[in-house]
């Protein structure tokens, strides 16, 4: 080669480099830098509660003509945490976008080019989603509760924190709406596409479950107890459906669902081109 | 500096980079140069990491980039300006990258008054313009103040003024002892920016050499005389060892300066018209360059290349 060789300089700048914690501090930075992500938290807030006092409201309104074996097996816990079942969707979404819009706008690639350690960039965004998601579950979840009782209780039906299962069943909520989160931001990690994996999601949490009630014999009740909501939203219940799974055997298993498709996503990160 | 040693990318069928090996030496500005579909976006995926080479490896600073963990400090990149999410602000996507490698955030501002875009800083980068992203981008890629600095077609979109000012810029990095690597497709852009070159075709190396040699090398000098008594002049000519063929009603004589092809003509008391210099410009040079190498491929499959074969096909695409 005829050019000459001059030793570069190395750089004035100070890093620290990308360590777990400057990376999550960057995805901390990039999740509340953008709209989108107020306004599907504000709509996993709204939704949830909104389809709550529905529910609530309309127990109550009809209670005098809710026989005797129905109020035996009333859940007011439950009930009121019913709402969740739609704001799931919303945060769903938001598990999604978070990694898929990387791949929609290309910046994936300027993010990879920063820190090149893919694992990490995903492990990172993933815990940053968590959390947020899981505060907004908890928040959600015992709004959901306060306002579910405050109509039973004009029935003199509600329940109690203090009552056994009530807090497990309420914090469950939040757990909940964690694990519908990172189902999308799993699913997303596996399919880069923003539409194909919000109709993933949805489809997996909302739409297959109830389709699931439509398969008859033994490997049909498998699968209404073993599948993602179904298996998952256990853990906001109180009064046990004896045909499904017990609340924290159910959620484990829509806990290692959701963690399998992650793991996938994660072996095809470090594989495919970005 | 930067290594490509055997890189070979495959997508599909399409063979995108062809066991491309060369070196980018720090200190200059290198051209990386070559038609559109050439594989250079890809070859700069590979160094990066981005993508991974069928075969081959691509080192930065002697290992790969994937496993720096003080990357920006040892590569800024700038691929595709608009690959950032639109809904952030320029402020706070560069923060985010600060956090990312621990570099302090009083950098943002000095990159911003590097790049003229201070007052932009608070705006989503959505409304930015390709010239305004560029800008952003190369902020970006400054913020580790980087060892190398690695641009695909930064002059896309730019109007005048800008490319005046990336020119500058790459330059005084390179004279600063930066690896400066920046790929395009224009040989005329590249003439004047870089000091070095490395031209592909079909992802396949085709020259690697100072921006000079390219220059004396491929935009060959012919001689070009006119003549009443032209095939006199011809014979005498090729019996001065001068290599003559018949162009637009000119004789083309290789191999002879203009001084002896008058010498020549006066010896033997032939009349001259016009005599001159014939120098093919750069771009044609390229394209010259490039075009042999697409046919080269597009008709012979890897292992056939003797150049009478070569020849053969471009005369016959030339018909």
């Amino acid at each position: 080669m005829s050019t000459v060789a001059t030793p570069a300089p190395p750089s004035s700048i100070p890093s620290s480099g990308t360590t777990f914690v400057n990376v999550v501090r960057s995805e901390w930075t990039k999740l509340w830098s953008v709209r989108s992500t107020r306004w599907t938290l504000l709509a996993t807030v709204v939704v949830s509660l909104g389809f709550t006092t529905l529910f609530a409201w309309g127990q109550t309104a009809n209670w005098s003509r809710v026989d005797a074996r129905e109020r035996a097996t009333f859940d007011p816990t439950a009930t009121s945490l019913a709402g969740l079942y739609f704001g799931q969707l919303a945060i769903a979404v938001l598990g999604a976008l978070v990694i898929t819009a990387e791949y929609s706008t290309g910046g994936i690639r300027t993010t990879l080019t920063a820190v090149p350690q893919r694992l990490k960039v995903l492990f990172a965004k993933g815990l940053t989603f968590g959390v947020v998601a899981l505060v907004t579950g908890l928040v959600t979840s015992f709004a959901a509760f306060f306002i579910g009782q405050a109509f039973f209780a004009t029935k003199g039906v509600q329940a109690h924190l203090s009552d056994p299962g009530v807090l497990r069943a309420v914090v469950g909520g939040g757990l909940y709406i964690l694990g519908c989160g990172m189902l999308g931001f799993a699913v997303g990690s596996l399919l880069r596409h923003s539409a194909g994996s919000i109709t993933t999601a949805v489809g997996l949490l909302f739409v297959l479950p109830l389709l699931s009630n439509l398969l008859p014999g033994d490997w049909g009740k498998t699968i209404r107890e073993y599948f993602f909501s179904n298996a998952g939203g256990q853990i906001t219940t109180v009064r046990q459906d004896p045909n499904l799974l017990t609340p924290w055997n159910g959620y484990l298993v829509f806990t290692l669902e959701w963690m399998v498709i992650l793991l996938v996503g994660a072996v095809l990160l470090e594989r495919r081109d970005a | 500096m930067i290594e490509a040693r055997g890189l070979t990318k495959r997508y599909g069928d399409k063979l995108a980079v062809d066991d491309l090996s060369f070196a980018v030496q720090p200190g200059v500005v290198t051209g990386f140069l070559g038609p559109n579909g050439a594989g250079k976006s890809t070859t700069m995926r590979l160094i990066l990491g981005l993508d991974r080479p069928n075969s081959g490896v691509a080192l930065i600073n002697g290992h790969p980039y994937r496993s720096s963990r003080t990357p920006m400090r040892e590569v800024g990149a700038l691929l595709d300006a608009k690959e950032v999410h639109g809904g952030r602000t320029a402020q706070a996507h560069l923060l985010a990258l600060c956090q990312a490698n621990g570099i302090p955030g009083t950098r943002i501002g000095e990159v911003l008054d590097l790049t003229g875009m201070r007052d932009v800083a608070k705006k989503r980068i959505r409304g930015f313009s390709l010239g305004m992203a560029q800008r952003l981008g190369i902020a970006a890629a400054m913020l580790g103040d980087p060892q190398v600095l690695m641009f695909d077609e930064p002059v896309n979109g730019l109007d005048p003024e800008g490319i005046i000012w990336i020119r500058q810029f790459m330059q005084t990095m390179a004279a600063r002892g930066r690896t400066v690597f920046v790929s395009s497709h224009l040989m005329s852009e590249m003439s004047v920016t870089a000091q070095h070159l490395i031209v592909i075709g079909r992802g396949r190396l085709l020259a690697d050499m100072s921006t000079s040699e390219f220059i004396a090398k491929n935009s060959e000098a012919r001689t070009r005389v006119r003549s009443p008594q032209g095939e006199r002049l011809a014979a005498e000519l090729g019996r001065h060892g001068g290599r003559v063929t018949q162009v637009d009603g000119f004789l083309e004589v290789e191999g002879m300066s203009t001084d002896q092809v008058g010498d020549v003509a006066a010896a033997h008391g032939l009349t001259v018209h016009e005599l001159f210099t014939q120098r093919s410009s750069l771009e044609e040079a390229f394209m010259e360059l490039t075009r042999d190498s697409v046919e080269y491929h597009a008709e012979f499959p890897a292992d056939s290349g003797r150049p009478e074969e070569r020849a053969l096909t471009s005369a016959r695409t030339e018909r």
